[in-house]
């Protein structure tokens, strides 16, 4: 049986409420270490776990923590990442709604082992109703002596607020959030300095995703080794799966990082295999962002091992065979979708979403999403494919913030792996036309699966 | 609606709500609260006309242009009047394959009007927006705070028939 750290009480009724979290064990964790440990005991624990960032790009937890700068009388800012926005991803909101004490109890700890006694939830502005659920688990927190002055006597001080963005892909890149969280647009910044140095308000700053910071709830609760042996080798700790798609169960899984994709994939316990009986044609195993795997590259490396839930064996392969775990977003397609539409989709999503500093980005992300929609459209011609592959390499490593390596990565991926499909659309216009369940032109067409 | 400028002023209640949010921010920071504040005023004013914005700069201590260049960034704030409701039909890959297109192609015909436009009777915005963080209960669209999941057309009408009987505003206030 697959064990729970972050989900486990999730079901529980009321447990958004405090008092029931409370019951459940809930804040054993801020006793512990206020009482027992020192910041540096929390910040060893949380290295011991190795845990990794669990917004995207995995980076260790306790090496970040670390990094902060800790100069004489400057305060220091925990942020906590909660504008989740890349597409397919929704497993931070779920965790939010169903259990907000324990992101609070995340950023308490957190806090406490970064010395930061200002700290904020920076939530995206279309989950205004969640950021009322945090309010009110805050309000909560602060009554009962878990926030405020001299937390149970520890001298620890620590005061927590949550407040929104207004619609902003961006704002989900660490120096992107904390412009807009000094009330400005959602720029990122070029660095360094890092946040670590200067951040939030020029001041020393870590900004972590909601489930990194519930994370450090059970690594300090049951230690940091006995998370550490849940896993497989760098990929240690459960892992919030967010999976939709052509899939019978869509919804959050909370997974261990050991078991494969095929289980995830075709188990009854997660997605329960693909809708309508249909196979599986492709998989974008970490957000929108990340490199689409074709079917024969899903379930097996291209070395022909097993590929597993974790870090390193979605990346297993480089970007030739291999793609990432990201952010966890976890979307499956069917044999009925098409590659060529799905791309221009994101494609359009990222042109929507660049800040527009970066010429590369704010450019490229607009022809690629020409050249896709006439291609889908049935106006491309052959040498679009190749102009593609050009732009997406040269918005690729050319921009302040990595929301260019975001939009390059799918456009390449899915001309590596699904060439034939692109020329398809430029040799069969019509007939590619009419596959797609969308709206083309002024006439409807029906899903194919209807 | 455009208000004359001297008439612009928040609820006795909204500028406290604006009281307790600048109180979340150190001394001399109080440019933060500035998109949680935009978020208000559009929630009280239904959008954010240059009078309001400049408003919300008095108010926070901050030039005119350091508000206005927030709320053209942001996608959620409205620079143009719009609906009572707006309904905010999310369009991105997971929804896409879920079939939204068929469910905006949808509302467009019930309502007759297009991606971007208000009916007549100022009640409905459409609006296609990106990712909303749904993409497991496909597909979906968000009005005012509230997530509509597992789209249908059936469910569509039946909102259409609720926010046409009640348009309550809603958008991210108090």
């Amino acid at each position: 049986m697959a064990r729970k750290l972050l989900l486990e009480n999730a079901h529980i009724e009321g447990i958004h409420t405090y008092d029931v979290y409370r019951k459940n064990g809930g804040y054993r964790s801020v006793e512990k270490a206020l009482k027992t440990m020192s910041p540096e005991d929390v910040v060893e624990e949380v290295k011991k776990s190795g845990l990794r960032g669990r917004g995207g790009a995995g980076f260790p937890t306790g090496m970040k923590w670390s990094f902060i700068a800790k100069p004489e009388g400057v305060p220091r800012h925990l942020l906590c990442n909660a504008d989740e926005s890349e597409p397919g991803t929704f497993k931070d909101r779920y965790l939010m709604e169903k259990i907000p004490h324990l992101l609070i109890e995340g950023m308490i700890l957190s806090s406490f082992a970064l010395g930061a006694n200002q700290s904020y939830i920076y939530i995206r502005g279309e989950y205004m109703y969640v950021l009322r659920i945090l309010e009110k688990a805050i309000a909560e927190a602060y009554a009962n002596g878990w926030l405020g002055k001299n937390i149970l006597g520890s001298g620890f001080d620590l005061d927590l607020s949550v407040t929104p963005g207004a619609g902003a892909y961006i704002c989900g890149e660490e120096t992107a959030l904390i412009e807009s969280l000094e009330g400005k647009r959602g720029n990122p910044r070029m660095k360094p300095p890092f946040p670590a140095v200067k951040g939030l308000w020029q001041r020393p700053t870590v900004v972590n995703n909601v489930e990194t910071i519930a994370a450090v709830v059970p690594i300090v609760n049951e230690g940091g080794d006995a998370y550490a042996q849940i896993g497989i080798g760098r990929s240690t700790g459960t892992k919030l799966i967010s999976a939709s798609g052509n899939i019978n169960k869509p919804g959050v899984y909370e997974i261990e990082m050991n078991i494969s994709v095929e289980e995830f994939i075709y188990s009854d316990t997660y997605c329960g295999g693909i809708k309508n009986g249909k196979k599986l044609k492709a998989c974008v195993p970490g957000g929108s962002s990340v490199p689409i795997l074709p079917h024969y590259l899903v379930c097996k490396t291209a070395a022909g091992q097993d590929r597993l839930m974790t870090y390193e064996s979605l990346a297993d392969g480089g970007f030739a065979t291999g793609s990432m775990l990201g952010s966890g977003g976890f979307i499956v397609y069917d044999e009925d979708q098409c590659i060529v539409r799905n791309t221009w989709n994101f494609t359009r999503f990222y042109h929507h979403e660049s800040c527009g500093q970066c010429s590369p980005c704010r450019e490229g992300t607009g022809w690629m999403e020409k050249v896709l929609h006439r291609l889908e459209y049935g106006h491309g011609k052959m040498e679009d494919i190749d102009l593609l592959w050009d732009i997406q390499r040269k918005i690729e490593g050319n921009t302040i913030c990595p929301l260019g390596d975001a939009a390059a990565w799918p456009v390449a991926a899915a001309i590596r792996h699904f060439r034939e499909e692109f020329e398809w659309h430029v040799k069969e216009p019509k007939a590619c036309m009419e596959r797609n369940y969308g709206l083309v032109a002024e006439k409807t067409f029906e899903p194919a699966t209807a | 609606m455009e208000t004359a400028e001297n008439q612009i002023a928040f609820k006795e209640e909204t500028l406290k709500e604006v009281g307790r949010i600048t109180a979340q921010f150190p001394e001399g920071m109080q440019k933060s609260a500035l998109i949680r504040v935009l978020h208000l005023a559009q929630a009280e004013f239904g959008w954010l006309s240059v009078p309001v914005m400049d408003y919300v700069a008095r108010l926070l201590h901050l030039n005119p242009v350091e508000v206005y260049e927030v709320a053209t960034f942001y996608s959620m704030y409205d620079t143009k009047p719009v609906g009572k409701v707006k309904l905010e039909v999310c369009r991105t890959g997971p929804c896409m394959i879920e079939g939204a297109e068929r469910i905006v192609k949808y509302i467009e015909d019930k309502l007759g009007i297009k991606d971007g436009e208000t009916t007549s009777d100022g009640v409905f915005t459409l609006k296609t927006v990106e990712c909303l963080g749904a993409c497991g209960y496909a597909p979906m669209l968000q009005a005012g705070e509230k997530y509509h999941e597992h789209l249908t057309e059936a469910k569509i009408d039946d909102l259409i028939e609720q926010y046409r009987a009640n348009p309550v505003a809603n958008y991210m206030g108090m």
